[in-house]
Parts: structure tokens; sequence; C-alpha cells
């Protein structure tokens, strides 16, 4: 008996011993992963031998650098509000991953990065393409963990995928040394659902919420402020309802974009630096600032000194570590969006704010007039990179999802893309990572296929990662790529302009062809250097079925207005 | 809040794991805060870690840096204490010639006065432990200074709160959920 159970035993452990490398493999079907972004290399070796057996069912995508890999699977996660995967191998590979870690870090990306490590009786002695990635990605990473024995690739791949998407999401990494992917065991595995040391949501506060519900009822001149935290908690629908039921104007931060469709009539605008003029001068007119899913960035708030000191402040928040970081809260509500503001609509009076409302209207008039109607309506002879968004929105109506790079055009594309669905501005908001957007728009398109994606790069930013034309071409991806070249670092450039007596250092640029560039790829290409062509153009783009890449010579030396100067309270908003 | 900076006691309670260390020093080094000491040990708690951390800075910092440290996973709790909030104590260890000890009659009156221990003495040199708080044990080294100390080394702070911290039981409430 005893010995046809030890035999048994050891028939299953045969039957289910897997390599680390197929287990890694295993391990990402089972958290339904269908897509990955990655570079092969000598110490992730093995997991691509085990890959090459799954082909069929997991995608890989081979980018051109694993920068590109990062941010693919950035657009994928924003897009999709699924986890987003990256691989690369160990040393360079591994360092090539960390902007995109800090990008998703700061913007609250739910990734999964694997990487290959040396030999775990190498590490430590300076073997090729050993480094240390762990004490690298640390500050850059919400959890990262480095496995030496094939054992622990089950478990520490199900809290890795646990903790990237609950709570306030992140980006985690996990090390694989190479003995690790080689070794062979049981493969068993169980999704995580909890970690003792670890609390992603905080329990809704009702006292807080009947607090919060209390100033919002008596309150002359509420003013919402958005972000990203309704889109990650999925409480779209729930906000509408609270800011329509309580007759709340409501502004977002660029990364709060499109929760709400653009005409809504309570969405008065932008919030921040190049935001709109009228929710950035009423926030400091408000009486009571309700602040949901943001963060209170230097983006937004100008000079804390002088921001919404009248305002009682209400703060929706995930994250703890938020509360009072930079703007005190007078209510802080900690929990997701969702369960919050469903606790908080049935204790909202039903309001309209019809006085309060009209002076955004005023406002927004005057911006309109002075700026908006100039930047999309032009009648100066150069062309505008707010004219070019403009085309886009009238062939896309709304419904493309739109991807911006880093500088003057993505400030354009998020003050005048117009949204009709959640998730459809895709943009490096906190770090500012210049390059993000064509591989963002590769994992875009790649997650959701049926949106039109639309990726708008400025000369700059384009030739950071020009290189995953290579990536489209390949896959064939059908994403629309306009760069609005102006031949200038063009925000560095306008700060020149108005803050260093127009002393242009090292802004200029001498492009290339970027016309022949696409071509190479095999992707069709156009330049638009005049206002006749520009409509014709954009629709030949849009009605295009693979990729395409649009240039459009835009004025060398526009600048986006409005502005709030570094230091100035949002008050100061100038409109010239 | 104030800004005015004074020496705070952080004391952090963590699971037991590889590359917590930097990940809780690189919340103070982004802020390009100094850490004064630092000290790591097992807890009450089987399993958990209890970390010391001693700094100098505003009550508006200190509350940012907790926050920021209780966000990482693998933390279980933090809290920042004032120095009459808590029962502390750091470590000397002096090395000195062992003919002072015969020689220098004062030497053994400081020992006395000071209770400090001798941890072992031999024929080159002998020992001195000092336990104490960080101004009891500097004021031993001033004593000792004049008459050449060979090696000195003081341990981080560490600290014990008067209040009850409710760890025990927040892990209890962790594990149910």
């Amino acid at each position: 008996m005893e010995t046809s159970t030890l035999s048994e035993t050891a028939t299953q452990t045969t039957s289910h011993a897997i390599s680390g490398s197929e287990a890694v493999i295993k391990c990402l079907l089972a958290e339904g992963v269908t897509t990955l972004y990655g570079y092969p290399g000598g110490a992730i070796m093995p997991v691509y031998d085990a890959l090459f057996h799954y082909h069929d069912k997991l995608h890989h995508v081979l980018t051109r650098h694993e920068q590109g890999a990062t941010h693919a699977a950035q657009g994928y996660a924003r897009i999709s509000g699924k986890v987003g995967v990256a691989m690369a191998t160990s040393g360079p590979g591994a360092t090539n991953l960390v902007t995109g870690l800090a990008d998703a870090y700061i913007d609250s990306t739910p990734l999964v990065c694997i990487t290959g490590q040396v030999g775990s009786h190498l590490l430590g002695s300076d073997a090729f393409q050993e480094t240390d990635i762990i004490g690298i990605s640390t500050p850059v990473t919400k959890w990262n963990h480095q496995i030496t024995d094939a054992k622990e690739i089950p478990e520490v791949f199900a809290k890795a995928f646990y903790i990237a998407r609950s709570g306030r999401p992140g980006p985690v990494l996990i090390d694989i040394t190479k003995d690790a992917q080689f070794d062979t065991f049981d493969f068993e595995y169980k999704a995580c659902k909890h970690i003792r040391s670890y609390n992603p949501v905080p329990k809704c506060d009702t006292e807080a919420i009947q607090a919060a519900a209390t100033l919002i009822n008596s309150a002359k001149k509420p003013l919402v402020v958005w972000g990203q935290g309704v889109i990650l908690g999925q409480a779209e629908a729930i906000f509408q309802e609270v800011i329509e039921k309580a007759g709340l104007p409501a502004a977002w931060t660029i990364l709060g974009a499109s929760a709400i469709p653009t005409d809504h009539p309570l969405n008065v605008g932008m919030v921040g630096m190049h935001g709109n003029y009228a929710p950035n001068k009423l926030t400091n007119e408000c009486d009571v600032l309700i602040a949901i899913g943001m963060r209170f960035d230097d983006r937004v708030t100008g000079n804390l000194e002088t921001y919404a000191k009248q305002a009682k402040v209400i703060h929706f928040e995930i994250d703890p570590a938020e509360i009072h970081k930079n703007v005190y809260a007078d209510v802080p509500v900690l929990g997701d969006a969702k369960s919050s503001l469903e606790a908080l609509l049935p204790l909202l009076n039903p309001k309209a704010h019809s006085q309060w409302l009209q002076l955004f209207r005023e406002l927004y008039q005057l911006e309109h007039d002075t700026i908006i109607q100039t930047d999309l309506f032009p009648s100066k002879e150069g062309l505008t990179m707010g004219e070019v968004i403009q085309q886009i929105n009238e062939v896309s109506g709304g419904e493309a999802a739109i991807v911006s790079d880093v500088g003057q055009h993505q400030m354009v594309a998020c003050r005048y893309a117009k949204f009709i669905h959640s998730k459809s501005n895709i943009t490096s908001g906190g770090l500012g990572t210049m390059g993000f957007a064509l591989p963002a728009a590769i994992g875009a398109k790649m997650a959701a296929p049926q949106r039109e994606v639309v990726a708008i790069i400025g000369d700059g930013g384009y030739q950071m990662t020009i290189q995953e034309l290579g990536t489209i071409f390949q896959t064939q991806t059908a994403v629309k790529i306009v760069v609005l070249n102006n031949e200038f670092l063009g925000m560095v450039r306008q700060w020149q302009q108005l803050f260093f007596d127009k002393r242009y250092a090292a802004t200029e640029m001498t492009n290339p062809n970027f016309v022949t560039i696409a071509q190479g790829y095999h992707i069709p290409a156009q330049r638009v250097t005049e206002r006749a062509t520009l409509s014709e153009a954009v629709q030949t783009m849009m009605q295009h079925e693979g990729p395409y890449f649009l240039e459009v010579c835009v004025e060398r030396e526009d600048n986006v207005f409005p502005m709030i100067p570094t230091g100035a309270s949002v008050s100061d908003i100038r409109l010239s | 809040m104030t800004t005015t900076t004074q020496r705070y006691t952080v004391s952090i309670y963590t699971e037991n794991n590889v590359g917590l260390l930097n990940r809780i020093s690189a919340i103070f080094q982004r802020r390009h805060i100094n850490i004064d000491s630092i000290n790591s040990s097992i807890s009450e708690i089987e399993g958990v870690s209890r970390w010391t951390i001693v700094v100098e800075v505003s009550e508006a910092q200190i509350r940012k840096i907790i926050g920021q440290i209780e966000r990482q996973v693998e933390v279980i709790r933090a809290h920042y204490f004032t120095d009459d909030e808590t029962i502390y104590q750091e470590s000397g260890l002096f090395k000195v010639a062992s003919e002072l000890l015969f020689e220098e009659r004062q030497i053994q009156n400081i020992i006395k006065e000071s209770h400090a221990r001798i941890v072992t003495v031999n024929r080159n040199f002998f020992v001195l432990e000092k336990s104490g708080r960080k101004e009891e044990v500097e004021r031993l080294y001033e004593q000792l200074k004049p008459f050449g100390i060979m090696q000195f080394v003081r341990s981080g702070r560490i600290a014990v709160t008067k209040e009850p911290i409710q760890i025990t039981s927040l892990l209890a409430a962790f594990n149910e959920q």
C-alpha cells in the first residue's frame, strides 16, 4: 500500500512537473493575459522558448526597443482596464524598462513587467548583462520581487497581478534568474485575493460621506475636479449621476479626460497649466471644491499658497497617502470612487446652480473669443495644431481614442479632442514622457481593435520612439499617426520665448523626411503643408484600413494658451 | 501645521522580505532627508519585522512620509513619535587599552558612575558597553576621550511606545479579510 502511494505521487510529480519558464506562461494564461510586449535576450531566452509552444494562446509582440514594450503595455492597459504585460532580458533590457515603469507608477497604470536575470550563482558578480534591476526599479514600482527558485513562480505571479490591478493600480516587476527558468517543479496556480500587509481599498467611511453631502448641499458655488480615479474605479456612470443631481460644474485633470463626454453641459473643461480659463479662474472663487480621484499635481494647482484657499475641500481618494499631501482636505473621503459616490448620491439635494454655471459659460466665451476660435478656425496662413484636432473630431465624431505624446501638441490635443467614451484619452500625464504615444497607440489599438486609435505626436517625441514603426509594420496594427511638425521642441521653445528672452537654446530641430521614413516601413504616408488639403488628408487617413502616417507642418512659433506660469496662482491664468 | 523640524522616531511593522530596506530608505532619500539612525529586528509578532528610524524633519513632512511608507505593499503599519512618546535606548561599545584600566584611577570612577558594563577584558584591551539615551552614551564618550579610545561604535535607536500599538489585532483583522 505504502509503495503504491509513493509511486502514484511520483507519477503525479512527473506529469505536473514543468519548467519555471513554462510556469511563467501558464501563470500569464491563468491571469487571462492574451497579449504581451517584449524583446528577447540571453537571460530571458528560456521563457521565450516556452512561449514558442504557446504562440496560439499568447500573442507576443516584438517591439523595437524595451521602452516601447512598456509603453505599448501601458496603452493596452489604459484603454482596456486590464493589466499590461511587458518582458525583457537582464541588464540593458531591464534598464530600458525603467522609463515605462516610472510613467506607469506616477499615472497609476497596472503593469506586470518580467525580466530575465543571470543565474542565481552569478548574482552580484558583475556577470554579463547583470544589473540590479530590483534595486533600480524599487522607487518606480508598486512592488517588485526577484525569483531565484522556480517553485516561487506561481505565488509571485499571482501576487504581482493582484497588486498591479487592485486598489490604486501600478506597475510591478518580477525578475527571474535563469536557473529558476530552467528548473522544474510541480505547477499549481492559485489566484491571489488577499495579502495581509496590504489593504488596497480602504473601507467606505459613511461619516465622511455624510459630511461631504452636507457640505455639497450647503454649497453656493461648488466645483468638482475629477481625475483618473473616476476611470480606474469604473465610476463614470455614478459620477455623472452625482454631478447631474447636485448640479455640479465639473472640471477634469488631463488623466481624467473622457470620463464623461466632452459636450456634457456640466463638463466645464480642463484644469491646470494649459487648462481652460473658467475652471482655473473659478477654482479660486468656489466655496466647496470636490476633488475626486485626483492628487493635486503641481501642474494642476499652480502655487499651493494661493490655491482654493477660500474653499472647503472634499477629497475622494483611494490612496491614504494622497490625503493632505498637497492640499489640506477638510473632508477626506477614503475609498474607491464608485462605492463612495454610490453612497453619496442619495444624500444629495437636487440643485441646478444656474447662476454659478452661467459664470463658467461667460468665462468660456471669453476664452473662446480670444483663443479657441483662432486655434480651431484660424484665418492666418500657417496651420495650427488646433485645427488638425478639429478636423479629426469632425471625421471621428468623438469616437476615436486619442493617444498623445508630450508637449504643445499634447496640450492642444487634450484641450480640443472631443470624447464620447471613457478611456479615450491616453497620454503620459505625471511623468511627461516624450516618446510615449507611438508605442502606447500600438497597445491601445491591439486592446481595442474595434476602436479608431489616433496618435498625436510632436516632431521631437516622435523621434524618441520612431523605431516602433517597425512594430506597426510587422503587426500591421491599424494606428493612425499624426505628427504635428513645427521643427521645434515647441513647449520648451514657448518657455524660452516667454521666460528666457527668446534664447532658443537647443530647441530647433532639423528633421528628416518623415514621409519617406514611414514609407520605408511600407506605411502609407502623406504630408500636409496647406490648409486647403488638410481636411481631405485627415479623411483619407481615417478611412484607410491599415496603419497610416500623416505629417502636418504647422506654424513654427505658435504658443499654447491659456497658461498658468510656473509658480503663479490658478487665478493668474493668462490668455496671451 | 508647523514647518519647524524636530526629532521623530518612526516605528514600522513589516513583512520580513528582501529589498524592503531599499524601498523604505528610498522614501527618505527622494525627499533629501538624512536618516539619523535605522534599526531592524524581529518584533513581538512572529514573522513580522520592526523598524526603528530616527529622522529630524517637520511634522508636515513626517506625516506624508508615514503615508508613503504605509503605501508599500509589505508594510503592515507605520507610526511616528516624539521623544516623550517613547522609551528609547541606544547602545555604545568602547574599546580601550587595558593598561588604562589599571593605571588611570579616574577610568574606574568613570565606569562606576556611568553604570557602563565591562564586556570583556584581556591583556591588551577591555570593552565597555553603555546603554541609555544618546546623550548618556555621548557623555561617556567625552569622558573617555582624553584617555584615548581605540574604537567606538554606537547602535541605532530602538524604542517602544508608551501607548499600545494595536498591531496584533490589526493583523488579525487583515487575516480575516
